[in-house]
């Protein structure tokens, strides 16, 4: 059915009082990184915004993605935004399955046309429809007819964002990104293998206050979130510059907490927010806890050689290769010398 | 495909391919060359110790130009001692090298590092503005001189940026450090730098081929 409540009613309905509400803008524009004084126009925005539809599908995934944004840690912030949302379709967490589920779906669609939020987590298979389908409809198919209605697609998840994991090599599904399969749209990019639940909430929360998309960098994703290396705010940056370098997990280099760059760390070459947000409730991230960073959230996170691999490393064949570059140059070299000689012996022979 | 992902892959590994097959068809062809016809009686029998003696014998500059040379040589001793202690020493090299050869040894602090690549681009420079300063020197040298320069530095500043994370995005800089690298071994079995390989075998060919003339190399 059409939204037609304001944000601000059903905020109301649930019991947040006026304090709690203005403490809810107050974590949008932290989240947003937005300056306080910004607080006001929140509010205001937010108390008129209308209840927007969202359609969540989910294709070729684990539900990580869905795990990391139920699962997240703060529930006066995600929660809250969640439940700002009419969530009219995602198979997973409905209780509705089937035709009915399908129906709502369609209905959905139909109500808000033009108006609604697509969110995807999940690549599509393009090599062949039947990998993956929901109802009997394949991916590629569900995709085109909801997105073409859409106000927004937000890619959730490197499967999502880049093909993911079903894109690695060899790729056996012919997955691709959302932004492969449709061409010419504009998609919000939130990857991560799963991607923070406070950049999912964050860009809808971006959308609830200013109905807009936000400032994406190159790759569609929000920079307010993947506008730094996870290098860039990494407390152990100062062991980096001073070369201070884990050689092994259990050598008293990683004992003392040293940067774990040699150790196969993407941090300088990975955007995302995990030193700030942190995982599990504020605990840690990856490398708080004594691993690299695996750059889940870039695109091919998966091809790069393997994740124990250090940048400085490369991805090369092989000493096998070279070997036979060097038997190669040593056999043409021999050769010219020897055809040099020939020559040279035939013209001694000829002035005799 | 991204540039990093470029540099770290394909380009790395061809140029890796095209710097290995360069080198042993150049030594090789070398090694294997028409030694020369000689007709003369030799004056001295020992001609191994006399090669061996000219690699010692020319690792400094002889007295009688020691006034004139002494800049280019003791610079060239400090470029070349900086540079393998940059390329050796960094621990990221090292890691590289691991990589190559599954050897490790111990690196030395950033801080070194950072002064001693600062020595190595200073001395290069200097080397530079000597060999443009002086006509004779200007004269001799030809395009390999220059690009060889060009081909040497550029992996030295562009490391400079990828370590301080200057003038771009780190995979960037990381890529055109990585690419400056591979440009070096692209170039170095087919200009003047192959003189790493080959300057010590031609010291001793000199040498034995002076010594059996009886003449001091």
């Amino acid at each position: 059915m059409p939204i037609t409540t304001t944000l601000g009613e059903i905020l109301r309905a649930r019991g947040v009082g006026r304090r709690e509400f203005l403490q809810f803008c107050t974590g949008i524009a932290t989240l947003l990184a937005l300056p306080s004084a910004m607080i006001p126009r929140i509010a205001e925005a937010l108390e008129k915004a209308r209840r927007p539809s969202v359609i969540w599908l989910s294709f070729q995934e684990c539900t990580g993605c869905t795990e990391s944004l139920t699962r997240s840690h703060d529930p006066s912030l995600e929660n809250l935004i969640f439940n700002a949302i009419s969530l009219d379709y995602h198979h997973t967490l409905q209780a509705a399955s089937g035709q009915g589920a399908e129906a709502a779906r369609t209905q959905a669609m139909k109500d808000n046309k033009g108006k609604f939020l697509l969110v995807v987590d999940g690549s599509v298979p393009v090599a062949n429809p039947g990998y993956s389908t929901i109802a009997g409809i394949s991916n590629l198919d569900m995709l085109l007819e909801a997105a073409e209605e859409a106000f927004a697609v937000i890619a959730v998840g490197s499967c999502a964002a880049f093909g993911g994991i079903p894109h690695a090599s060899p790729n056996p599904t012919g997955a691709v990104a959302i932004s492969k399969a449709l061409p010419g749209k504009r998609i919000i990019n939130v990857p991560g293998c799963p991607p923070i639940a406070t950049a999912i909430t964050g860009v809808l929360a971006h959308f609830l206050t200013f109905g807009a998309i936000p400032e994406l960098d190159q790759l569609g994703r929000p920079l307010v979130f993947y506008g730094q290396t996870v290098h860039d705010r990494c407390y152990r940056r100062p062991y980096y510059e001073k070369g201070w370098f884990a050689r092994r997990f259990d050598d008293e280099g990683a004992k003392k907490g040293w940067c774990l760059y040699l150790l196969g760390c993407k941090g300088p070459v990975t955007y995302n927010a995990c030193p700030v947000t942190k995982w599990n409730q504020g605990t840690s991230y990856p490398i708080e806890s004594g691993h690299g960073c695996i750059g889940c959230s870039e695109p091919n996170f998966w091809d790069q050689g393997g994740f124990y691999r250090s940048l400085p490393q490369g991805q090369w064949g092989g000493a096998g290769t070279l070997t036979l570059a060097a038997g190669l140059g040593a056999a043409i070299g021999a050769g010219a010398t020897l055809a040099a000689r020939r020559r040279q012996n035939q013209a001694r022979e000829e002035s005799q | 495909m991204s540039l990093l992902e470029f540099a770290r892959g394909p380009a790395l590994e061809g140029a890796l391919i095209i710097f290995v097959f360069g080198i042993f068809w150049r030594l090789i062809g070398a090694l294997t060359a028409s030694p020369p016809i000689l007709l003369a009686k030799p004056r001295r029998q020992d001609t191994f110790i006399a090669g061996m003696r000219a690699i010692l014998t020319r690792s400094w500059p002889l007295e009688e130009f020691h006034n004139i040379i002494w800049f280019q040589h003791y610079s060239g001793y400090i470029w070349h001692i900086s540079f393998f202690i940059v390329l050796l020493f960094f621990q990221p090299h090292i890691a590289f090298f691991t990589s190559l050869t599954g050897l490790s040894w111990p690196g030395l602090p950033n801080n070194v590092i950072l002064v001693v690549a600062a020595i190595a681009v200073a001395t290069l420079i200097a080397l530079l503005v000597r060999r443009l300063r002086y006509r004779v020197l200007r004269q001799i040298s030809n395009a390999d001189d220059y690009i060889s320069w060009v081909a040497t530095i550029l992996p030295l500043i562009t490391g400079f940026m990828a370590y301080s994370h200057t003038g771009g995005r780190y995979e960037t800089l990381l890529a055109l450090h990585l690419l400056s690298v591979e440009l070096l071994l692209l170039w170095f079995p087919f200009g003047k730098l192959m003189h790493a390989i080959l300057a010590f075998p031609a010291r001793f060919q000199i040498g034995a081929a002076f010594g059996r003339r009886g003449v001091r190399a």
